[in-house]
């Protein structure tokens, strides 16, 4: 039963990545990095219930602040701070970078299967769909032309390799997830500072003003 | 307890700067501590000497002869940097390239950066020390956007990114290797513990480990520099302040290094075969030929030094590529005077670019005329990195050169070619730096040069002799790398 809860909670894991993908709205990439961040809070809290590894609930706990309030509560505050609440990126070739998505998540699925069947846990199976969300948001940091959906991008990415410590082990060391989350929350604020200075200086979130660093 | 200071007095130190603002005595004070850490480095290295290796703290910390001397290296040349720095940014702040604010932040996140590399350095837990990782990457990322310019910016956001990226594909190799380790050492923190890896080495599942070595050494790998993954290094180092330069440049891509090599132990142990090094060789030489070939190109001063980092980081992978005492003996040796050399380099090119004003190699002229003493750092350290003997890079070199003409005759023609291509390119830009009609103007404060002779001669003292206790560690650090 849990197994099936953990699974679902997994393949919502992977669409959300999908859709963050294709997402043009600022806002609604917010809200969608939050949806993820409760997937993976409420699947923490599942392992952590069936297995009854005490630190697992300190680790959704975590999840659970940073990554559905504190996190979304920032970046809410920081396109309102920047003007770009209703910002709307204009995305070139969507069917592309989803198919390059589906070979992403095939290879993910492929490099997962041998560890898969090593691992004794309940959520075995879900390593795969871990990787493919990390090389998922990967991919949409490339493709991404602004610095706030590139940063969400890599908040994501985090969220897929939290995943994959939950369902490869039953999580790590608790002080190693508190220090990994440590470093989110500091990344996030500079990211934050960073915006200030980049809109500052060029006048736009647009990072394609920053290309001038090239070899020649 | 000595671990405790080396800890403790670079994080008091962020603290006690962040807390105090900028003042006229800012600079004295970040040297003071740095030096503090230097003291208890030094303390340290004097009690590891006389009772060997240790753990501390339920064997969270530990001290082994592979990463004593790195600490000692990265107390060191923190030091040396801080004393760099201090005439360096007062003049940096008289030319309004910064601001107070500034300045403090400054100082704060130096010792930041401090404070993670040397956790990084003593952890024995896998987990801390990709989290010390990332934190080295957050306290440099604002210090290289110091100026505020906007290739300085562009450069920070592009470390940032990369880094970032990098570094999270690294988590993922430190998760593998957990799975991996929990199956023979149970749950918990003890699996991550590397002494207890090193143990069980070859009991952890092979498959696994290959794979987590890959996302390891890609992650990490980011962090040294290696091609491809080098984009974000000569950005991050030339439009950063010089004193970052030298420490990124100097200390940084070491202990990016050594979290590979660490990892690199673990997978050997387990698979039984030579896929670690034959990744690491094929990493090595392409950063090695691809670097040597960009350091031609090159116009900005700060750009060729940060392309020969790579060059240098490459050698070093190459070396531990191969694996085997003498290669392994090479590159630890080569680490160390790599990081003093560049560091001193670093020291010249930021005075002398302050005295002509500009970055642009074409524009600095006549150092050796109006300033004997930056044209003598910049002449010795660029021919000690070059590998002109009796300097210490040509001892580690020859070295390296000679193992691979004897185990791997393939590598040797593009090692010699790229060492060629490096001298040539690098002796003909320094030349007329050096000699030749001067552009430097006086500057308000004297700079700080005796960093820079330290440096050298303790590289050129290496190239001649080697302290016995180091050459013992160097031996230990050798036979458990293999």
């Amino acid at each position: 039963m849990a197994q099936q809860v953990v699974n679902l909670l997994a393949t919502i894991l992977l669409i959300i990545a999908f859709a963050m993908l294709s997402q043009r709205r600022v806002l609604s990439l917010i809200r969608l990095f939050a949806w993820q961040g409760l997937a993976l809070s409420v699947s923490t809290a599942i392992v952590a219930y069936s297995t009854g590894q005490t630190h697992l609930w300190a680790s959704a706990a975590v999840t659970l602040v940073l990554k559905v309030i504190v996190l979304p509560i920032v970046l809410h505050k920081l396109i309102d701070q920047l003007n770009v609440r209703w910002d709307v990126e204009t995305l070139i070739n969507v069917p592309t970078t989803m198919l390059v998505g589906i070979g992403l998540a095939i290879f993910a699925f492929a490099l997962a299967t041998p560890i898969s069947e090593m691992a004794g846990t309940v959520t075995r199976s879900t390593l795969g769909i871990a990787l493919a969300s990390v090389l998922l948001s990967f991919l949409m940091m490339i493709v991404r032309r602004k610095a706030i959906p590139q940063v969400i991008g890599f908040l994501a990415m985090e969220n897929g390799l939290f995943f994959a410590a939950t369902s490869a082990t039953y999580g790590m060391p608790l002080v190693v997830e508190l220090g990994i989350a440590l470093d989110v929350l500091v990344g996030t604020f500079v990211f934050g500072i960073f915006f200030f200075h980049i809109r500052e200086t060029f006048d736009s979130l647009d990072i394609r003003h920053m290309e001038t660093l090239k070899e020649d | 307890m000595e671990i405790i200071s080396v800890l403790g007095i670079p994080l008091a130190g962020a603290i006690v700067l962040a807390g105090l603002g900028h003042r006229p005595y800012a600079p004295e004070v970040n040297a003071a501590f740095s030096l503090a850490t230097l003291a208890a480095s030094a303390l340290l290295v004097t009690r590891v000497i006389s009772t060997g290796p240790m753990t501390a703290f339920d064997e969270q910390f530990f001290v082994d002869p592979f990463n004593v001397f790195l600490v000692a290296l990265t107390a060191l040349v923190g030091f040396t940097t801080a004393l760099f720095s201090r005439p360096y940014m007062r003049v940096e702040e008289e030319h309004g390239r910064v601001t107070s604010v500034r300045l403090r932040l400054y100082h704060a996140a130096y010792q930041l950066f401090m404070f993670t590399m040397l956790v990084t350095l003593l952890t024995n837990n896998l987990g801390i020390l990709w989290v010390a990782m990332e934190g080295a990457t957050l306290s440099t990322v604002l210090l290289v956007s110091l100026y505020r310019t906007p290739a300085s910016i562009e450069a920070a956001w592009k470390y940032f990114i990369l880094c970032g990226v990098g570094i999270a594909q690294a988590l993922f190799g430190t998760i593998l290797l957990y799975f991996a380790a929990e199956k023979v050492l149970g749950g918990g923190t003890v699996s991550l513990l590397w002494t207890h890896l090193y143990d069980v080495r070859q009991e952890l599942e092979p498959t696994v480990l290959s794979i987590a070595f890959v996302f390891l050494l890609v992650g990490y790998g980011t962090k040294v520099g290696l091609v491809p993954l080098h984009n974000w290094l000569p950005d991050a180092h030339a439009e950063g302040p010089t004193p970052i330069s030298a420490v990124l440049s100097g200390l940084l891509l070491n202990v990016a290094l050594y979290a590979v090599i660490r990892s690199k132990v673990l997978v050997d142990g387990a698979l039984g075969t030579r896929f670690s090094g034959q990744l690491m060789m094929g990493f090595g030489l392409l950063s090695v030929v691809v670097a040597a070939l960009f350091l031609s190109r090159q116009r900005d001063i700060k750009r060729l030094f940060a392309y020969s980092s790579v060059e240098h980081m490459g050698i070093i992978t190459f070396a531990f590529g191969m694996g085997g005492a003498v290669a392994a003996f090479a590159g630890l040796l080569h680490m160390t005077v790599h990081s003093l050399t560049k560091s001193a380099i670093f020291f010249t090119v930021g005075h002398a670019a302050q005295k002509t004003g500009t970055q642009n190699m074409a524009d600095i002229r006549g150092l050796m005329e109006r300033n004997p003493t930056i044209g003598w750092g910049l002449a010795l350290g660029s021919l000690a990195i070059l590998g002109v003997p009796p300097f210490g890079v040509f001892t580690s070199e020859f070295m390296i050169l000679t193992t691979a003409m004897h185990e791997h005759s393939w590598a040797t023609p593009f090692l010699l070619f790229a060492l060629g291509i490096a001298f040539a390119a690098v002796f003909s830009k320094v030349q007329p730096m050096v000699f030749g009609e001067s552009t430097a103007r006086p500057l308000p404060h004297q700079p700080a040069l005796l960093p820079v002779f330290v440096h050298l001669a303790l590289v050129l003292m290496l190239g001649l002799y080697i302290p016995p206790y180091l050459e013992q560690w160097y031996r230990q650090a050798a036979a458990l790398i293999g």
